[in-house]
Formats: structure tokens, sequence, C-alpha cells
């Protein structure tokens, strides 16, 4: 077991904190290990009553650090070190035994899957998979319960009759608004949503982020909002984390980094924004992402970054605070940066996970 | 006139839906009609509420669902008449489908390069293993990825957006002269979004594919799209050519759809439409000062 350093729990205001955390996929093919370093070392806190954004290409990670968070973990993922805090729990949430860490996460976390429209239950009516999740949480009569479900779902903009349908007789969509619906009903107060609104047409997204905002200002919850789409971030959260191949390049309040990126990755996130009018064939990112079973050594983005210097191909720089609330882990944004002391080969506290 | 490459007249598809007792009759696809030339490849998008129909028709197009009324005709051909393996075959070869969500299409429990490889091996004139992979490995560098990064993975072990890169590797190894994308960047960061729908024009450019291109994403419908429909509540609303439906849309609901789509400047601390002022006060209160709380930077 291992100690939890005194910092992480200092302050009460901090819902979440998670501390050096890294969680690799560890895998053996044809007799060869392979190693994916999908979120490594990843320190950041959430504050009561925000939504904090997590942005990132496609496969930076985004996806495994939401796992890690919400003790989500199976394998071949696991914690190999670091540690994820939650204000409601006294232990850190590797501390706890394997059950009482699920325990937790039905109790106090409500988690939108990735995706997780396509794991509704396929031969369960939409009803009776609301039943299944929230009756028993809610403590209503069955008219009353019956009639919150059809509440909630016309703020989400679907009709009552889908409750009725089987899942694949709903349109992704649809079937997306039935999940956020599932995990916003009983106002939970922790909520991790995975890119909850890809499969939604703009009108849709607009209204279901405005009832996610709400229910999370209403209900004081604290909210984790991953998703690739910047100008969802833009729109919804207070504070946004930018990842790049698993580790945290900058983060800072949402407004500040749109305004000020300090991380060339960011910025090209935010100039490649298209909009409409562009016809103008936009360039991506040269050079491909990296993969995260041989990452780069030094700083993971310098194969592809227009500033990288001679130290980013050695050193990892460490992410700090260049301004009020503003942290970059960028050798060129300041000469404050100094390498990560928890290098590539750094070493590493690792922790006893029990399954 | 030549034969267009695919041809709707007046397709319709009606689903029942509903409780045991109250299922409705429900028009999922609704009267609707269009057609793409054949002579000149294309991108025709498809945009439209959730819900209305988009995917319905897509697989309609595709002969994996027929449709209640109404003809499709593809190079002249009936879908109707398309009977026996043989011919099912020569139909799939021509249009791949790319489908809405990738991990819907894939079999967890199977290895995703099978895919590619079993695709290889019904579509195309590869007959070794050898030359198998070779289909599959210059597929995969067509959307920025390789052999090697997919080999031997399981749908759940990739992105949501490599595994779709890996989806439209997969459509691209036939050979066909349409594509059928059901959102197929939806899941995809803006950046590689760009990559994925450059390639679109690339595949219309050069390879002469034409695309039906179905997204909610209006920037790059903007962007890539040649010619647009607009749907709603199963029917085509608006439709012409894409720049000029998007700068200046008719209808009130693709009208409301422009003016939806949220801007990329920031509003600062997430203030959406819709917000209460109450919420607004909320948020306003201060946040404890952070340097005291904050994770110590070594
Ligand atoms: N197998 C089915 N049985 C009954 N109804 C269905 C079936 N498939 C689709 N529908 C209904 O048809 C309508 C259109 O669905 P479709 O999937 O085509 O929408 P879509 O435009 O693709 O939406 P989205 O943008 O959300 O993906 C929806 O109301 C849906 O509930
Ligand atoms: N179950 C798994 N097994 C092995 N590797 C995985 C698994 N899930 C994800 N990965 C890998 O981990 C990396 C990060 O994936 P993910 O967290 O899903 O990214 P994101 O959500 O940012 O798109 C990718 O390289 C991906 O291929
Ligand atoms: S540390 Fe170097 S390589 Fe990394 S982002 Fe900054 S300049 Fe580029
Ligand atoms: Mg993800
Ligand atoms: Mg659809």
């Amino acid at each position: 077991m291992v100690h939890i350093p005194a910092s992480s729990v200092r302050d009460s205001s901090h819902v979440l904190e998670t501390h050096d955390l890294r969680a690799y996929y560890r895998m053996k093919y044809f007799g060869i290990d392979r190693e994916v370093r999908a979120v490594d070392g990843i320190s950041m806190h959430v504050r009561k009553n925000e939504i904090y954004g997590i942005a990132g290409e496609s496969s930076c990670g985004k996806t495994t650090f939401i796992k890690a968070i919400a003790a989500a973990i199976r394998p071949p993922l696991e914690i190999v070190a670091g540690h994820v805090k939650y204000s409601f729990i006294k232990d850190g949430l590797y501390e706890l035994p394997a059950a009482e860490r699920s325990a937790i996460r039905w109790r106090h976390l409500s988690y939108i899957l990735q995706g997780s429209m396509n794991v509704l239950n396929p031969v369960r009516r939409i009803h009776k998979t609301f039943e299944d999740f929230a009756f028993r949480h809610m403590h209503l009569g069955r008219a009353e319960f019956d009639l919150e479900v059809k509440r909630h779902l016309e703020r989400l903009r679907l009709p009552a009759e889908i409750l009725h349908a089987y899942p694949h007789e709903l349109s992704g969509g649809m079937r997306q608004r039935v999940c956020i619906a599932l995990a916003t009903l009983c106002k939970p107060e922790f909520i991790i949503a995975d890119e909850p609104t890809t499969a939604l047409d703009v009108v849709v997204q607009k209204d279901v982020l405005a009832m996610i905002r709400e229910t999370q200002t209403e209900f004081g919850s604290s909210m984790i909002f991953v998703t690739h789409d910047l100008t969802v971030h833009a729109n919804v959260t207070d504070r946004l984390g930018i990842m790049y191949a698993g580790r945290l390049v900058e983060e800072g309040r949402t407004a500040d980094v749109f305004s000020n990126p300090m991380h060339p990755y960011t910025a090209h996130l935010i100039a490649s924004l298209p909009k409409i009018g562009d016809t103008q064939p936009r360039s991506a990112l040269s050079g491909s992402p990296p993969n995260l079973a041989d990452p780069p050594k030094g700083c993971r983005f310098h194969p592809r970054c227009p500033l990288a210097m001679e130290i980013c191909r050695h050193e990892n720089p460490a992410l700090t605070m260049l301004a009020e609330d503003h942290r970059v882990a960028c050798f060129a944004a300041s000469t404050k940066v100094q390498p990560s002391k928890d290098g590539e080969q750094g070493e590493m506290k690792t922790l006893e996970v029990v399954r | 006139m030549t034969t267009p490459l695919l041809g709707l007249d007046k397709v319709s598809k009606l689903y029942k839906r509903g409780g045991l007792l109250g299922r409705e009759e429900f028009r999922a696809v609704d009267d609707v009609t269009f057609h793409i030339d054949n002579n000149e490849p294309q991108v025709f998008t498809i945009i439209g509420e959730s819900g209305s129909g988009k995917t319905t028709l897509a697989r309609m197009i595709l002969n994996m669902v027929r449709p209640t009324a109404g003809t499709i005709f593809f190079k002249g051909q009936d879908l109707a008449s398309i009977r026996g393996g043989g011919a099912r075959r020569r139909f799939m070869k021509e249009v791949q489908p790319i489908f809405q969500n990738p991990f819907e299409a894939f079999n967890p429990l199977k290895r995703v390069d099978r895919y590619l490889f079993m695709t290889a091996k019904n579509f195309t004139d590869a007959r070794s293993s050898a030359q198998h992979e070779a289909a599959a490995d210059a597929a995969l560098n067509k959307v920025g990825l390789s052999l090697g990064e997919v080999r031997g993975r399981f749908p759940h072990e990739l992105s949501g957006g490599q595994l779709q890169r890996v989806a439209i590797a997969r459509a691209l190894i036939p050979g066909p002269s349409m594509i059928v994308a059901d959102e197929p960047v939806s899941m995809v960061d803006a950046s590689l979004r760009m990559s994925i729908v450059n390639l679109f024009r690339t595949l219309r450019d050069d390879l002469k594919v034409s695309i039906i291109y179905i997204t909610h994403d209006l920037a790059t419908a903007y962007y890539v799209s040649d010619r647009i429909i607009i749907m709603r509540k199963g029917e085509v609303v608006e439709s012409g050519p894409a720049r000029t439906v998007l700068e200046n849309p008719q209808h009130s609901y693709s009208q409301l759809l422009k003016s939806a789509v949220l801007s990329p400047d920031p509003h600062g601390h997430g203030v959406l439409i819709g917000d209460s002022a109450a919420s607004q006060q909320a948020r306003a209160s201060p946040h404890p000062h952070v340097s005291s709380s904050e994770p110590q930077v070594r």
C-alpha cells in the first residue's frame, strides 16, 4: 500500500485529484510483451462545481484516463502508478479493495461511456432499462418515477414513446441521448462523460449541452467532460486540459487556453478548427500520431513540433504554472519550464493493484 | 441523358414502432427522390436532424434494407432485382459502407486486421496471405495508419478514431465506385476530421469514387461537398449545391441548423445559451485560490 501525500487531502474544494497517474495496457502478443502507455503521469484536479474539459486527438488516452478515474479498470489495463482521490471517499480510489471501489463507482459517480449507446441491453425496452438503472435510487412511487423520466426525456428532446422501443429501433443520436438521460436522472455528485454528444445534430447538441450544464449547476455536481471537439469545450467547460500522447500538455481556464494557447500543439488545434465558409485545404498536423507502445523520447510532441529544440529530444518538459491557473509543458513557452524528474526512465513508484 | 450512378425514386420506409398494443406506423424515410450522376464523381452530403432517417436511407442504398415504397437504381439496376450470391457480391464490390459507429461495425471478439484480410480475399484478386496483407497495408496507408499498428489488435484496443480509419481503409480495398459513409468523422478530432474529408476529396478526384457523406458537421460538409440534402422527419426539406445551400439556407429548419452551430470562439466560462441566470450567478462565485493547492510541479 502506498502512502497518500498530504497534499492530496488538503483542500476539500477539490472533488477529484489525480497525482502522477499512470495507466498502461499490458499485453502479450505472440509471446512479446507490449505496453501501451496510454496515461503517463497525469496530475490534475477538478474543483467543486466545475466542468473540467479534456481534449486531444484520437487515441491520445482520453478514454483511458477516464477509465482510470472511474475505477473502470479491466485487464489488460493496469494502474501502474499514482493516485486518484475523491473528496467523498476517505482513501484513495486504488487504495480501496476492488469490491468497495466498484460500489463507489455506482454510488457516487455517473459515467457516460464512449459509445455507450451501443451497450444498451438489446432485448430490453428502454423503459425497462430506466427501471433497472434508476428506480431503486430515486425513491419515488411508480407514477412519480414515470413522470420524472418523461420530463427528463423531454429536456433531451426525446418523445416519451421511445420508452416503449428497443434500442435497435432508435437512431444513434436517440440512443446517445437515452444514455445521457440515464446518467443524469439520479442527480449524481460527479459526472464523467466521454464524448457524449458526438452523434447529435447541432440543434439537439446545443440543447443537450445546455441541459448537461443546467443539471450540473442545479445539483452542484462536478464534471469531467471529454471530447475531441474544441468548439464544444469553448461552449461548456470551465477549465480545459489538453492531452497529447498520454500526458497533459496544457491546462487552464477554457477562455485563456483559447485566447492564449501556450503549447504549440494547442495552438495548432485551435488554428485548425474548421468553420463554415472554409474551402481552402487545411493542413493536418504533419507526421502521424505517436505510437504509445513506443512513444518518442523527451517531449512526446517533438517529432511533429515546429518549435522543437535539442533539449526536446531528450527531456520531458514538466507541466509548469506559467500564469494564473494556466499550466504548460513546453520548453519553448518559458525558461521556467524544467525537465520533469519523472523522465522516461525515471523511478516509478509501483502501486500494488488489488484485483 | 446517361444513366445515373445512383437514383432514388420516391423512396419511403415505414417502420412499426411502439408498445405491444399501440404499435404505430412510422415513416422513417418519406418520399425521397434524388440522383447522383455517373460522369462526374461527387461528394453528396446528407445532413439532418437526429432520427430523421439518414441511416435508414443509407441502409436502403446499401441494399441492406428494402424500401417500403419507391425504387433505388444503381447504374440502372433496380436494387430489388439483385438476387443470388454473385449479383450481391458484385453490388457490394461497387458500393461500400462505412458505418456510423466504429464500435458497432466491428465484432469485439474479432481482430480488426481480419476484416481487412477477409475483404481483400473476397473482393480482390489477391490470393496469397502475403497479398492480402499488402492490400491491407496499402489501404491503411491511405488513411494514415499501417498494418504494423493494427496487426493482431481487437477493436477495444484501438481508439474510436483509429477504428474509424480502419473502417475507411477496409471500404477502400475492393475499389468501389461509391462509398456510403454514415457519420465517418463524428468520433475523430478536428485535425483528423480534416484529413479524412481531404481523403474523400482525393478519392473523388483521383479514384473517381462518389461518396455519400452523412454528417452532423456543417463545417466539413461545406468544405468537402458538391451537393447536399437536408432532412427532417424522413423528408428532404432542402437540396442543392452544397455551398449555396449552406451559405444561404432557405428552409426554416436549414436556417435553424446553421444558427445552432457552436462558435469555436471562447465564450469564457462555458456560457451556453440556455444557461439560466441562476446558474451563471452560481458560476461567478470565486474559486478558492489555486496555487496553494496545486499538485506540486517539480
Ligand atoms: N429497425 C427499426 N425499427 C423501427 N424503427 C426504426 C428502425 N430503425 C430506425 N428506426 C426509426 O427511424 C427513424 C430514423 O432513424 P435513422 O437511424 O435513419 O436516423 P438518423 O437520421 O440516422 O439519425 P442519427 O442522426 O441520430 O443517426 C428513427 O425515428 C428511428 O427510431
Ligand atoms: N483495451 C485496450 N487494450 C490495449 N490498448 C488499448 C485499449 N484501449 C485503448 N488502447 C490504446 O490506448 C491508447 C489510448 O486510447 P484511448 O484512451 O481510447 O484514446 P482516446 O480516448 O483519447 O481516443 C491508444 O493507443 C489505444 O490504441
Ligand atoms: S517542448 Fe519542444 S518539442 Fe515539445 S512542444 Fe515545446 S518546443 Fe515543441
Ligand atoms: Mg475515447
Ligand atoms: Mg444515423
